[in-house]
């Protein structure tokens, strides 16, 4: 018997989510529990106070959203937790954080759906929600991991992508990932890179909120810093102002676009497994890019030349790395546990050059390696 | 022990099945070294209503973190046992609580009534689990027994380790007795015998 390590834990997805959150720097968390998502309110209620962080469970989810945005404004990293129905409630604000570019995350532990749906199974049924549930051409970035470990490791990038970017950050994953056990060797502090937001260097009268720079994310100071600044959910000038004219409403509406489109070397995040020589390739996230990999491994044995991308960022789409696999694949698969969401963006960016074919299931359960395995063996 | 190993412990809400899912994980991949996913599949009630836990373990990393066909199926009510049985593989081990299975699917069931020994023996139903996590450990061999203790001891609450840790120890003497039956009457048992 070996002895047991003493940075390692059998630790479940949502757990591993309060690890990553705590060693980015999360110091507040508003939120209102909800099956599958429930273990990272517990969690983040018996951690945060020993971290001086503060743990608020608030009336309702619209109420958490809004309550992590003043959260983020007076400076503090924030974050909320829930499941479908609570992130229907979230849209709203969750608009509003990106319309006054205020950093915070927000997870989504997806669940069957719709409405109340079936609360303790799995699904992927929140994907485009989490892309187009607030209205408005809005600028989100939406990390999707698949393990216990890209649990910790995403919601860390989580905070600094939304740190770095002044954006909301959503990060999805299906009751699976949520609630599966794996063993996590827990990294030390110095081993996490941890991003803060830019803030004003120049004196208080000097400063300028919503001011262009290079990288189309202005410096932000902490409310009450006596940098004085006003935020809104109305299309607003350099100042925070609302405003009316053609000259400041397009380019404001370019710039928190723009700032995201230069940042998507860094934000586009996938697992290239087996693509070099693939003539079929599986698109898969979550519990399911599980499945694809074993029945990838599987056809590989039996001579198919598939490959698997594992997108671990789902929003912005990662195009690019599509328009490469096509070049040499005559065939994709996408599996998801859902009717078909991402697959459309799939068949958008493919423009009719591969053979697209989706798995689909919402009986409550994940997709298997088999069912991969025999579309694989159709299609090749 | 092959590549990969897939154990379903199933029973009703309120039997410990997903506690004794994450003890049983803990042992074979924090103090076994192994590499291991938990998963688990339950209903909205927090008692009553199907409830089952699994285990893959193996020796390389794990991609599909469900069974597929079990190596291991411990049935702690009637209705998990009539439902799983059939995802068993053909050499796979059936253990069922004897005290709520009265009919099993084959002769090579491994029958122990776990409530009627902690009724019995403990006057607490609650370490059923823990007894059935002793046989597991007995006749899984894959499992050290000094690795399950500290794995049981790891998440039972304060106060209650001696308990617990005779709870294990009785599930592991009765699968041993089990097993010594088998050699000794070279035939296939049809319930265990509770000594007096």
């Amino acid at each position: 018997m070996e002895k047991r390590r003493a940075k390692e834990f059998l630790m479940q997805g949502n757990e591993a989510v309060v690890e990553g959150a705590l060693a980015a720097g999360c110091r507040f968390f508003a939120g209102y529990p909800i099956t599958p998502a429930t273990e990272i309110s517990e969690i983040m209620s018996v951690k945060l106070p020993l971290v001086d962080g503060t743990f608020i469970q608030m009336e309702d989810e619209i109420a958490s959203m809004g309550a992590i945005i003043g959260a983020s404004l007076a400076g503090v990293k924030s974050m909320t937790a829930t499941s479908g129905p609570g992130f229907s409630l979230m849209q709203e604000n969750l608009g509003f954080a990106c319309m006054a570019e205020v950093p915070c995350v927000v997870v989504d532990v997806m669940r069957g759906g719709p409405s109340t749906g079936i609360p303790t199974f799995p699904s992927q049924g929140d994907v485009m929600q989490a892309r187009w549930g607030t209205h408005g051409d809005h600028p989100i970035i939406v990390l999707a991991p698949s393990t216990v470990r890209e649990c910790l490791d995403l919601t860390v990038k989580a905070f600094n992508l939304s740190e770095k970017y002044r954006t909301p950050v959503i990060v999805v994953f299906d009751e699976v990932v949520g609630h599966m056990r794996e063993k996590i060797t827990l990294p030390r502090p110095k081993e996490v890179e941890v991003i803060d937001r830019i803030r004003p260097t120049v004196p208080p009268e000097w400063y300028i909120p919503y001011e262009d720079t290079t990288q189309g994310v202005p410096p932000m100071a902490v409310f009450g810093d006596g940098y004085r600044f006003h935020v809104t959910g109305l299309t607003h000038d350099i100042r925070g102002f609302p405003t009316l004219r053609p000259d400041e409403v397009g380019p404001f509406m370019e710039r928190i676009h723009r700032k995201i489109t230069l940042g998507l070397p860094e934000i586009h995040m996938g697992e290239f497994f087996h693509l070099e020589d693939a003539d079929i390739a599986v698109i898969a996230y979550g519990s399911v890019a599980r499945s694809a990999r074993r029945a990838v491994i599987d056809a590989r044995e039996k001579g198919v030349k598939v490959g698997l991308l594992k997108l671990m960022t789902l929003w912005p789409f990662m195009r690019g790395a599509i328009e490469r696999i096509i070049q040499r694949a005559k065939a994709l698969i996408v599996p998801e546990i859902n009717m078909g969401q991402l697959s459309r963006e799939v068949k958008r960016v493919n423009e009719g050059k591969a053979k697209v074919s989706t798995i689909n299931r919402v009986d409550g359960l994940t997709i298997t390696p088999g069912q991969i395995l025999r579309r694989i063996r159709e299609v090749s | 022990m092959g590549k990969r190993h897939e154990i379903r412990l199933s029973g009703s809400g309120g039997q410990g099945i997903i506690l004794s899912g994450i003890i049983l994980a803990e042992a074979l991949g924090l103090y076994g070294g192994k590499f291991v996913a938990q998963t688990q599949s339950y209903g909205p009630e927090a008692r009553g209503g199907a409830s089952r836990a699994e285990v893959i373990v193996s020796d390389e990393e794990i991609d599909y973190p469900k069974a597929i066909k079990l190596d291991l199926l411990l049935a702690m009510n009637q209705k998990s046992c009539d439902e799983y049985y059939r995802d068993l593989k053909e050499d796979g081990m059936l253990i069922v609580d004897s005290t709520f299975v009265t009919q099993v699917p084959t002769s090579r069931a491994i029958q122990i009534p776990f409530t009627k020994i902690a009724r019995e023996k403990f006057h607490k139903e609650i370490v059923a689990n823990v007894i059935s996590l002793g046989a597991i450990t007995e006749l899984m061999d894959i499992i050290s027994p000094k690795a399950m203790e500290e794995a049981v001891l790891a998440r039972v609450p304060k106060g209650t380790e001696n308990l617990n840790r005779d709870a294990l120890k009785a599930g592991l003497m009765t699968a041993r007795r089990f097993k010594e039956s088998l050699k000794k009457k070279d035939r296939e048992p049809q319930e265990y015998q509770q000594e007096d």
